[in-house]
């Protein structure tokens, strides 16, 4: 820097200050070339490591990569549109490729709903019923994981250990594992997903627990109130707006979750899409990917202006993986 | 309060004391509606049907397995005598001797060519599972005079099912054979098989069951309530909970017998330690003679753990380390395209409106074309394996990323880039001294938080192909047998993601300070 250039003209004190700023910034240096130096050799570990253990190498495969986009082409763009909406296709040669119109499921005679939106609705549901189900139990046990309304340490530690487990514990084996009891459909998705929403919400819940104003619960129980009248009317007011906005974050979550779970084997529009990935039905892909792509945004923009509507701009974007 | 006094006070608030009826009744309504919409769901989704079509027996087995292991001895009716048979892959290794198997030896008169009938009337076990696995005429090596005491004996076998090919003739051969197998489950119960007659006692009540060899089994009085048996003469089975369960068929006693622990966790039955105590394993090592030519006895034992059949450590461990590669270079490779990315998208450090727009809008493109079908997508293109997995967390979270990095750049002090620009620096300088150290703890704290909720991300977008351990723990999954090697597996992911978690909850810490 150019402070060094002046270093004659300083005092003693003048000199000493200089000489420890210079340390500092000297170790300063060093742990950003170290902390840099680690990061590289820790990535080209992991991606040589990534493209050893790969079934494909990557340089042999980039070249394909662009194949298979075009492969992802249709015949022709309208093809989409006929995918979508269960039209008849002009290319129907009889195979599973072009079977648009087999999929409409008919509400009445001629009204018919196209098969992928009924499967998005089917993704939807998975992923509402999911939400409920978290939402019903997390309310109940996060006022029992709450330090200021629990005041036994036992319940609490107990409580929060559950929640953690119920959080932690990865998806896909309650799925497998009620795929295998249960057989394949969506009843499997929707308790996966719950037990995982359950966790996630009641640790969000108890945080905003903890976090209310306790004067109101200090009056009632100046009035007599027992736990649950206190719990009810002192903290449930006050907190429900968040826990609602929560719950909407976490539908956003669950969605794409279910969707997930649902190319395992969970139903909807995720066994879908990953049948027509497969099976390289290009029209039918594309389709799926356009109805999830619009229904995420679309998901995502309501629950945004719902949660704009109950507490305000707050930046909840925020913690959206857990 | 006189009444008067309150009745003032209800008419100074109307609206507190008489609210519309709609807001009153609001939380009701509520959960009214929520309610029936579950209903609707249930309808939706048949979950009643469901549930009661589920196999629940299973489940309970399934969710055993999870802690223990089984251990399967067939006893089968030969004539006047048994066959006591371990299927070959078994947890007590081959020509297991087993103590709660107590067996009776007599000889006895027997003709080879009932034998023949009886092992081709084996019920659905997979072919090469070897029947007689116990008794492929092993060297008497082992002869202990113990519980099977007629098996050496046997060098001359009844018949064995490749025998079946030749024309079996009706020789009668006189030896020693098994007349009367006891097999205990612990406790007071107790399996007594003899030819044509079995005594099952449980919890002080005996069930006696008459054997009609190939024709039927029927019990002697009523069957108690651990007992079932779905039509007359068919087989009964007996459970005794935990401890396992036994079915009697009229061709053999099929014993269950479940103990609790992961069976041969370190060293599979093929390895020199098998069956070794934790002591005697590092005696062994430390002093006792070479096992192999060449090799140390550490070696060994390393090699033997890592390349175990039933737990495939080495193999569990590598998908793991996958799945914590594709985390780790996932969310760094977005972290560094989505900083400069953020620094354009940003409305008050780059002015040019198109581009904001531009790059806002394909961040969220990438965040909502969901991280599964980038995952599907990249599957397709690199074939299954990490690669898959990176991409799609890079493809997902550079989008996640650059709306976060430049919301919190558009939310940054201004003071701190005038003070810069005020002395005259570069526009590159007003960045790096005037934006930079304002958000990049921020930045940082945010990656942190994404690569650790990746690493869980990361093992489920593994099961659709990505590979890592997602796909090992599917592939056990489907199974419906290796269900010990999914808890293990999920005891090293709950492992691997509370390790993260804290570190990434202490990195963040000393970046930002405690909120």
């Amino acid at each position: 820097m150019t402070a060094t250039t002046h270093s004659p003209l300083l005092s003693e004190a003048g000199q000493a200050v200089e000489r420890h700023w210079r340390e500092l910034a000297g170790r300063r240096r060093l742990y950003t070339i170290g902390g840099i130096v680690f990061m590289v050799l820790a990535m080209s570990g992991s991606l040589w490591f990534a493209n050893e253990s790969n079934a494909g190498k990557f340089f042999d495969r980039l070249p394909y990569l662009f194949d298979f986009v075009g492969q992802m082409l249709p015949r022709d763009g309208w093809e989409i549109w006929r995918a979508l909406f269960d039209l008849p296709s002009p290319y129907d040669d009889g195979s599973l490729k072009y079977n648009y119109p087999d999929g409409r499921i008919y509400l009445t005679e001629t009204f018919y709903l196209p098969e992928y939106f009924y499967k998005m609705l089917e993704t939807i549901n998975i992923a509402l019923v999911s939400t409920l189900i978290g939402f019903g139990f997390g309310f109940v046990l996060c006022f029992l994981a709450a330090s200021n309304l629990t005041t036994r340490r036992w319940l609490r530690f107990f409580v929060r250990r559950f929640m953690e487990l119920l959080r932690a514990f990865p998806e896909i084996v309650i799925a497998g594992f009620f795929l295998a009891v249960l057989s394949i459909g969506a009843v499997p998705a929707i308790i996966a997903v719950s037990i995982h929403t359950i966790g996630a919400l009641g640790k969000m819940f108890f945080e905003v627990v903890e976090n209310a104003d306790m004067k109101a619960e200090e009056g009632l129980r100046a009035a007599g109130a027992n736990w649950t009248e206190r719990v009810w009317f002192a903290i449930v007011p006050q907190v429900m707006p968040n826990f609602l906005s929560y719950a909407l974050l976490r539908f956003e979550i669950n969605v794409r979750a279910s969707t997930i779970i649902g190319a395992v084997g969970g139903g909807g529009i995720g066994e879908a899409l990953r049948l027509s990935i497969s099976r390289t039905h290009e029209a039918k892909t594309l389709a799926i990917i356009l109805l999830l792509f619009c229904t995420i945004v679309a998901v995502d923009q309501l629950s945004a202006w719902l949660r704009g509507r109950l507490v305000g701009r707050q930046a909840f974007e925020f913690g959206r993986g857990g | 309060m006189t009444e008067t006094e309150a009745s003032a006070i209800v008419a100074r608030h109307t609206d507190v004391f008489q609210r519309p009826l709609l807001e009153r009744f609001r939380a009701a309504l509520i959960i009214a509606a929520v309610a029936l919409y579950m209903v609707f769901a249930w309808w939706l989704f048949a979950v009643g049907q469901v549930i009661s079509g589920g196999n629940w027996d299973i489940a309970g087995s399934y969710l055993a397995d999870w802690v223990s292991y089984e251990v399967r001895p067939d006893i089968e009716y030969d004539g006047d005598a048994l066959d006591v048979s371990f299927p070959r892959f078994s947890p007590l290794g081959d020509d297991p001797k087993p103590d709660w198997v107590v067996t009776e030896t007599a000889t006895v008169e027997r003709r080879s060519a009932t034998t023949s009938a009886a092992a081709g009337a084996g019920s659905g076990q997979t072919s090469g599972a070897g029947f007689l696995g116990s008794l492929d005429t092993k060297p008497a090596a082992k002869d202990d005079g113990g519980f099977l005491g007629a098996m050496p004996s046997a060098s001359t076998p009844p018949e064995t099912p490749t025998a079946n090919t030749a024309p079996a003739e009706p020789v009668a051969t006189r030896e020693e054979a098994i007349v009367s197998a006891d097999v205990s489950f612990g406790g007071d119960t107790h399996i007594r098989v003899q030819p044509g007659f079995v005594t099952v006692t449980h919890k002080g009540e005996t069930l006696e069951l008459d054997i009609e060899e190939q024709i039927a089994v029927n019990a002697r009085g009523p069957l108690p309530d651990w007992a079932s048996q779905r039509a007359p003469g068919s087989k009964v089975i007996a459970r005794f909970g935990f401890a396992g369960r036994a079915e009697i068929e009229d061709d053999e006693v099929k014993i269950r017998r479940r103990f609790l622990g992961w069976e041969n966790f370190f060293f599979d039955t093929r390895s020199p330690y098998w069956g070794m105590s934790a002591g005697q394993v590092l005696g062994t090592i430390l002093f006792g003679d070479r096992i192999e030519e060449g090799r140390s006895n550490l070696a060994v034992a390393w090699d033997n753990i890592v390349n175990n059949a039933d737990w495939q450590h080495g193999d569990v461990w590598l998908k793991l380390l996958q799945t914590i590669v594709m985390a780790f270079a996932g969310t760094v490779f977005a972290s560094l395209l989505a900083f400069p990315l953020a620094f354009a998208a940003a409305r008050n450090i780059m002015p040019n409106r198109f581009i904001n727009h531009l790059l806002k809008r394909s961040f969220d493109f990438l965040r909502s074309v969901d991280m599964l079908i980038w995952a599907l997508f990249f599957t397709r293109a690199f074939g299954p394996g990490p690669l898959a997995g990176i991409s799609a967390i890079f493809f997902t979270d550079t989008g996640t990323f650059g709306k976060l990095y430049s919301e919190a750049l558009e939310n940054i002090d201004d003071k701190q880039r005038e003070g810069v620009r005020s002395v005259g620096a570069a526009p590159s300088s007003v960045q790096r001294y005037g934006v930079v150290p304002q958000v990049l703890p921020v930045f940082l704290s945010q990656s942190l938080y994404f690569w650790e909720s990746n690493t869980r991300s990361a093992t489920i977008i593994g099961a659709v192909g990505a590979g890592g351990i997602g796909l090992k723990l599917w592939e056990a999954m489907r199974t419906n047998q290796d269900w010990e090697n999914v808890a293990y597996m999920v005891l090293l992911i709950l492992m691997v993601v509370f390790v993260f978690d804290n570190i990434s909850n202490m990195l963040r810490q000393r970046l930002i300070g405690r909120q």
